[in-house]
């Protein structure tokens, strides 16, 4: 064990966290609202709308997130029609081809947790809001989607981590997070040991923060009993 | 447009479909090896030993909250270094390669292992405690009582479980790509840099997974009517 390098290392793998939080947390407040209109889209009972939100899961969850952040980051920009549009600034750019990969699939992973937490909402709850005249814009704002959010909270949880860990794959697309910044460090030292624990710690410390965090929320919010 | 896809020696098609090969064969042997894991680790946290709780506690933690890119980064540089070690003690001193193939199933099959560790343990802790004690009644313990009472119950409940372990692992294979194997990733990664059709080869790559998916989920239904032949509902002990 060389004690030496872990702790030289240490300090530069931290500098990777900042990049690392701000990925995760950008694409996950843009995969939320992308979830939301997925889910809302899938038990809408309309066909047209729930068929298309039934492929796109499907799609994101049947694919590795290596495979989808290569389409969008080498496949995408094969077209001169994509590259001639306003949208290559953005899709040229490792950083934004991450964020958005990572938006697509936390949208997808967290859509089907959000519709679970929708269907678990008792019937019984929408009949009483019915019952004192509310409509149902104000019955899914007040009722439904409080319920939601503390049904879904623990899964949800999990779905953070797995974004935390999912956004080590953009240092492939030459991002120096965590991981990537790790990795050169490996290849040039071929300590894979020592850098693997200094590197694991930071994750598992920033994991074990937001399993702190939700538990926190889910004490805060109570739980609710489905029925 | 679809002539990049031939068979042969002008076309990527063959490539693309012992890529397919090879991602099934290394994710079947990740999983098994991965479910032999999760039986020793479920009973390790089944048992009442402190110190085997610790170390099974600590792994499945580790694999959970750790990227896998990290995992399969540490056996890759430092998987051949590990077996040299060990071959060092037993007095063998000559320099080890591990192939990709090895260190990609070894890696996968760590990753996998830590998930199927939770689903094993969820399926015996559902077995009806009165399985045990019937079984214990009937005079048999260890292995008879494992291996002929619990074992056949825990398959069947662990399997929708393994199934959805299958999956994780499916997509985890993607990962050892960056160690060399050819694998549907890889192979679609060599197409797309040697015809500059990237769009057209990740699509090809994404079309294969999906395929295998989809093949995967009816077998894996067939089997779970297979093992449940013989229960008219669930929740019944």
């Amino acid at each position: 064990m060389r004690f030496e390098l872990m702790y030289e290392s240490f300090f530069k793998i931290i500098e990777g966290i900042p990049l690392t939080l701000q990925v995760v947390s950008i694409s996950t407040v843009l995969g939320l609202a992308l979830a939301i209109i997925v889910a809302l889209m899938r038990i809408s009972g309309r066909k047209s709308m729930s068929i298309p939100a039934y492929y796109f899961v499907y799609l994101i969850r049947g694919t590795p997130l290596l495979l989808q952040l290569y389409f969008v980051y080498y496949g995408l920009g094969q077209f001169s029609f994509i590259r001639e549009s306003i949208l290559w600034p953005i899709l040229k750019e490792p950083y934004w081809c991450g964020i958005i990969t990572l938006t697509i699939s936390t949208g997808a992973y967290s859509s089907e947790i959000i519709r679970g937490g929708i269907l678990s909402v008792s019937k019984n709850f929408i009949e009483a809001s019915g019952a004192l005249g509310l409509n149902k814009i104000k019955t899914f704002l007040l009722i439904t989607l409080p319920i939601t959010v503390r049904q879904a909270l623990p899964a949800y949880g999990n779905e953070l981590i797995l974004m935390v860990k999912a956004s080590s794959l953009i240092s492939i697309i030459t991002l120096m997070e965590i991981t990537g910044i790790a990795r050169t460090i490996i290849s040039k030292t071929y300590a894979p040991v020592e850098i693997f624990l200094v590197a694991g710690s930071i994750y598992l410390i920033i994991n074990f923060i937001i399993v702190l965090a939700v538990g926190l929320a889910e004490q805060k919010l109570g739980t609710v009993k489905a029925n | 447009m679809f002539e990049v896809f031939s068979f042969g020696s002008s076309g990527w098609g063959d490539e693309m479909l012992m890529g397919a090969l090879m991602t099934v064969l290394v994710s079947a042997s990740s999983l098994l090896l991965g479910i032999l894991i999760g039986i020793i680790f479920a009973a390790c946290k089944l048992s009442n030993i402190f110190i085997l709780k610790i170390i099974a506690n600590t792994y499945t933690t580790i694999i959970r909250g750790i990227p896998e890119l990290l995992v399969i980064y540490l056996l890759f540089f430092g998987g051949s270094g590990a077996v040299m070690y060990i071959a060092k003690i037993f007095g063998y001193d000559g320099y080890i390669e591990l192939n990709a193939f090895t260190i990609g199933t070894i890696a996968v099959g760590a990753i996998s292992g830590a998930y199927s560790t939770e689903v094993i343990r969820g399926a015996v802790n559902s077995v009806h405690k009165g399985q045990f004690e019937a079984g214990k009644t009937l005079g048999l313990n260890g292995y008879g009582l494992y291996g002929s009472v619990i074992f056949p119950q825990v398959a069947r409940i662990a399997l929708p479980g393994i199934g959805n372990v299958w999956q994780i692992t499916l997509k985890d294979t993607a990962l050892i790509s960056v160690t060399g194997l050819v694998e549907i990733m890889r192979q679609s990664r060599i197409a797309a840099g040697s015809t500059h059709e990237p769009f057209i080869f990740y699509t090809a790559a994404i079309i294969l997974y999906l395929v295998i998916t989809r093949l995967s989920n009816i077998l894996f239904d067939k089997a779970e009517n297979t093992y449940s032949k013989g229960f008219v509902s669930k929740g019944v002990p």
